[in-house]
């Protein structure tokens, strides 16, 4: 009814449009959806209530390294808007909220999502929509290694597989004839580390004379149970693929059972404050080896480091993270590199460039990382992070060992 | 055979967290004919108050009958708020409402407290004892004794006092016990409350081995369920002989039995609450009752 | 004709209602058509619930661990052997109703709340066990589905109506949930008004009393349990399709809770019961974790409240206050509404002749 009349304005509408098109084209300033001239609009979703809440204080870190960001200046001045949304941990949530966030909220970019089985479940969906899935917080292996097929999904930790490869690498080299062990909880993250061991031991792989896996319903000390089969087993050396809530119960377990393997243990339950728990539990850690790669802000080598420093600055600004948390100084540095990023691409802030950045161009040295790591992709490199430090515990500390060991290429 | 006895012996140690919070779990049935799915949760947020006490300044030996003073009466107003006005409905209710009960105290736990693993003080050393050649640590033996304390004040408080003949009777018979002049909704929140107190006790005997977080108990409820119903529901012996036997089965289903793994370990405790109710509903020391129409 | 006569209220409010389903994907974006095939799965999922719970009075807290069989069995068959997805739906709903049917058996023996303790305890183990049989279920990796295309008719149909762009594969499974959802809801309402509902209801008001009245107690409580889980297994096969993804924790023990917690809150023992409760399920803690954080005008503290405590604190306290204040659930809050309004507006006019309004609950 109103077609007939409003032709003359839809012609001005497209003259207008046409004009526009034409000034911006000859400048190489190009944006794309979730841009707007003041800012950027980041998503993502995370487990924020549930078995698996512990992690959701990541994002909360990362946020708070955004608004640090946004109080002086922002991003070559857009500010960033990060919104994070709940998904308990569950694929049959984070899949429907990932589509809010990226049809109706309209972001620019998903970050830091966290979780192998979420993530999977929306990396399809987001590859088809050409949506960057940027920085996933998971160190299944496949999120690098599938980049040929999902060419907007890129990880930013160190794969799981590598971390296990170094313990294999350290192990041929140090203890060739040790009998191993292991402990890992039956999900994709342990799943995926037994892999890197086995493939890492490659014809040595008969090294490993038991394994046993617990389910994450398990009362932390029917480990009993599995180690005191580990022990009977004959292993002089035991590899703990858990999280802390059964990391720290198994290292008591272990001493509690009159047994001290060499115990190598998986770096996410590393960190001081949880190894300081076990100790007073009354876990013997007189020979725990594991790998870092990023600072540790229980650690008092770094009291005065510059990054630490900044480190300590950033993450006031979020009301509800423990400073001492690992996770967040994960979350910190994580964010460091995805506004490395957005500074990089400069004018052209458009999802195609943002993504060939990260996954091609990458380039940093992160000031909450370990001296020395690179964050780095290349055209055939897909794997941000590949280098960790073997450490070893002792007086109450993780003393960083020999030097950086690069897994690069080996994936 | 020397890791068997490990098995049995580690299993004895886990066994002993079961029990303890089974006695709260017979506890609430003696009191009401009723599971209390929040149980676990309660115990939880219980040892959470204590650990709050604690950061305070207060000894663990202030903090711990302080803790019990407040959990039991917790338990009471929570009898009174939410329990009392649904008393005479249908079990499904009662249920749905313990259910809601459970999901409210385990997210206000965490928004409270956040979800980091913490540490518990113990007043039992970690150091190790040796039976037989397997291995336990003192704590899990403290486990083991306070359950079978608790037990015996329990057993004495109702079996051998009016105040739990009170109990029981306004349980069983509730409008007869009005006649006779008991208070039977007073005696409904006195269950509450103790049941409440021994969930504090069995939370605070866990969280050194299991460490403190919300989701500390939400799997060992479901053992204590499996413990309850081995030994029989209204049974307070049961509840700490069941809670050994599941914790003993676990570990050695998990170790020994082919197909089963020790990632099965709660399914094993879920294959023990189906084989107890279809072969002998009562448990161990249950007595059968009549359903009278 | 008479009948819309006699009760005009609820069946204009039906065609409404129908009306307002089959036109929505014509006038929202497709996201949104994708969040509300999500309350139709919840629906259907809730309905079967509430035969077994509303209706033959036995109570199940594990009806995750059905949906999860029926998602299952659409995944493996879809992914691994190239069904054609459409026919996979019938096939998991059957497939579950006949495990559900067995389950039953053993169930007669526990009373109520022995039946909810065990099925509690089935359905925190229900993605230890899925992780089991990695090479059928693909353990913990999962199994992915790929987006089924709308058929042609469906999308030229589709287009012609909203003159727009074509129909997306979100909409297009809008519109398979609901004719599936329909179809189950009258089925659901047939069941309920003839013999089964009324033998079902018997045992639930009174076994003992029933089985004098010769009503075969085991049959119809397996029965229950058999058709409670067939909708279960068609509602979980709708949710793997729609998720596209399919894993052990997709189906964790809160989602058993989510079910019950929707039959309670939709009401229990009513046919619309259950569409209030998939409404309420699954918007709730979009609600509490988003909506509330963007309100202006809800003070940041009770706001960060409402998004930090997550939508257990939410959940938990709606469940409590519901059983004690309004323990027929929405709907029974409704017709309760219905009725008291009825009374005022005819109560004038009854009283005279002393007849009673007529009875809403009459379904």
């Amino acid at each position: 009814m109103t077609g007939r009349a409003s032709w003359p304005a839809a012609v001005a509408a497209f003259l207008v449009a046409v004009s526009a098109c034409g000034g911006s084209s000859a400048a190489s300033a190009q944006t794309d959806v979730g841009i707007t001239s003041d800012s950027i609009l980041l998503g993502n979703t995370i487990a924020q209530s549930g078995p698996a809440a512990a992690y959701g204080t990541i994002a909360n870190a990362e946020n708070a390294y955004f608004t640090y960001v946004n109080g002086s200046g922002g991003v070559n001045g857009r500010k960033i808007k990060f919104t994070i949304l709940d998904d308990a941990y569950n694929p049959a949530q984070a899949v429907p909220l990932t589509k809010q966030l990226v049809e109706q909220n309209q972001v620019f970019a998903m970050f830091s999502g966290l979780g192998t089985e979420t993530q999977t479940a929306v990396r399809d969906y987001l590859n088809t929509q050409k949506v960057p899935q940027l920085f996933v917080a998971t160190g299944a292996t496949t999120f690098g290694a599938d980049y040929s097929s999902h060419s907007w999904t890129l990880g930013w930790q160190p794969p799981y597989q590598g971390e296990a490869r170094i313990y294999a690498k350290d192990i041929l080299a140090n203890h060739a004839s040790a009998k191993i062990g292991v402990l890992y909880q039956n999900d994709d993250y342990g799943q995926d580390y037994l892999k890197g061991l086995k493939d890492g031991l490659g014809s040595n792989a008969s090294m490993i004379v038991d394994s046993e896996s617990y389910d994450v319903t398990a009362a932390a000390s029917s480990l009993a149970s599995q180690l005191s089969k580990l022990k009977a087993s004959g292993a002089d050396t035991l590899f703990i693929f858990a999280t802390p809530g059964f990391s720290i119960p198994a290292l008591v377990i272990t001493t509690k059972l009159g047994w001290s393997p060499q115990i190598y243990l998986n770096s996410v339950s590393a960190p001081q404050v949880y190894m300081g728990i076990a100790a007073k539990s009354g876990a013997a850690l007189t020979n725990v080896t594991s790998v870092g790669y990023i600072k540790d802000p229980t650690d008092p080598q770094w009291t005065n480091d510059a990054g630490m420093m900044l480190y300590r600055q950033v993450i006031a600004n979020c009301s509800t993270c423990n400073a001492q948390d690992g996770f967040n100084i994960y979350g910190v540095a994580v964010a460091y590199t995805m506004v490395d990023v957005l500074k990089q691409a400069g004018s052209n802030l458009t999802r195609a460039n943002v993504m060939k950045i990260a996954a091609t161009e990458l380039n940093e040295t992160n000031p909450f990382l370990l001296p020395g790591v690179t964050v780095n992709t290349t055209s055939s490199d897909h794997f941000p992070i590949m280098q960790e430090q073997v450490e070893t515990w002792s007086n109450n500390a993780w003393h960083l060992q020999g030097s950086l060991i690069n897994e690069r290429g080996t994936l | 055979m020397q890791e068997f006895l490990q098995q049995v012996v580690s299993g004895l140690a886990t066994g002993g967290i079961f029990a303890s919070l089974a006695l709260a779990l017979v506890l609430i049935y003696n009191a009401m004919g009723l599971v209390n799915f929040a149980q676990g949760e309660m115990a939880m947020f219980a040892t959470f108050i204590a650990l709050v006490l604690i950061d305070h300044g207060l000894s663990y030996w202030i903090a711990l009958p302080l803790t019990l003073v407040i959990a039991f009466a917790g338990g009471v107003v929570i009898q009174r708020v939410v329990i009392r006005p649904v008393e005479r409905a249908p079990v499904l209710t009662l249920v749905i409402v313990t259910l809601g009960l459970a999901t409210l105290v385990n997210g206000m736990a965490g928004f409270l407290f956040g979800y980091v693993p913490r540490s518990f003080p113990t007043p039992f050393s970690a150091s190790t004892v040796n039976i037989l050649g397997a291995l336990a640590s003192y704590q899990d033996l403290g486990v083991i004794a306070v359950s079978g304390v608790v037990l015996v004040l329990i057993y004495l408080l109702l079996q051998r006092t009016t105040l739990g003949l009170a109990l029981r009777a306004a349980s069983h018979h509730p409008d007869a016990s009005r006649l006779l002049g008991i208070r039977v909704s007073w005696m409904l929140a006195l269950g509450w409350g103790l049941a409440s107190a021994v969930g504090a006790v069995s939370g605070m005997l866990a969280a050194p081995i299991l460490l403190l977080q919300p989701n500390m108990m939400q799997t060992v409820i479901i053992y204590a369920f499996a413990a309850a119903v081995l030994g029989g529901i209204e049974s307070p012996l049961g509840a700490v002989v069941g809670g050994l036997i599941v914790g003993v089965t676990v570990n050695l289903a998990g170790a020994y039995v082919p197909g089963v793994g020790g990632d099965l370990q709660l399914a094993v405790a879920f294959a023990i609450i189906i084989a107890v109710l279809i072969v002998k509903p009562n448990g161990l020391f249950g007595t059968a009752s009549l359903r009278r129409v | 004709m008479r009948r819309l006569q006699q009760s005009p209220a609820r069946y204009a409010l039906l065609v409404v209602a129908l009306i307002l389903f089959v036109g929505l994907p014509t006038v929202v974006t497709s996201f949104q058509s994708a969040e509300w095939t999500q309350v139709l799965i919840f629906a259907v999922a809730i309905m079967g619930l509430n035969i077994l719970v509303g209706y033959s009075g036995q109570i199940s807290l594990g009806h995750g661990a059905f949906m999860a069989l029926g998602a299952y069995t659409t995944a493996i068959l879809v992914h691994r052997y190239n069904v054609d997805y459409l026919a996979t739906i019938p096939i998991a709903g059957l497939l579950t109703g006949i495990v559900g049917f067995f389950l039953g058996i053993p169930a007669l023996r526990l009373s109520a709340l022995y039946l909810a303790l065990a099925t509690f305890a089935l359905a925190v183990i229900t993605p230890s066990l899925i992780k089991r049989p990695e090479q059928l279920t693909g353990g913990v990796r999962g199994i992915e589905i790929l987006p089924p295309q709308p058929p042609d008719f469906a999308n030229s149909a589709f287009t012609a109506v909203t003159g727009g762009p074509a129909m997306t594969s979100d909409q297009w499974l809008y519109y398979v949930c609901l004719v599936i959802a329909l179809v189950l809801f009258w089925l659901a309402w047939n069941l309920v008004r003839r013999r089964p509902g009324r033998a079902l209801r018997a045992i639930r008001d009174g076994e003992v009393a029933a089985a004098a009245f010769g009503v075969n107690i085991a049959g119809y409580k397996t029965l229950a349990f058999g058709i409670s889980a067939f909708y279960a297994g068609i509602a979980g096969s709708l949710y793997g399709l729609t998720i596209g993804f399919v894993s052990p924790d997709t189906f964790p023990v809160a989602l058993s809770i989510q079910i019950l917690v929707g039959a309670v809150i939709g009401g229990l023992a009513s046919v619309p019961g259950p569409v209030l409760g998939g409404i309420v399920t699954f918007w709730l803690p979009i609600v509490s974790n988003q909506f509330v954080g963007s309100q202006d005008w809800i003070p940041a503290q009770v706001a960060s409240v409402f998004k930090n405590a997550g939508p257990a604190v939410s959940y938990g306290a709606l469940l409590i206050l519901i059983m004690i204040f309004a323990p027929r659930g929405l709907f029974g809050l409704i017709v309760s509404a219905y009725t008291w309004l009825q009374r005022r507006v005819r109560g004038a006019a009854e009283r005279g002749t002393g007849h009673a309004p007529p009875d809403p609950q009459t379904v």
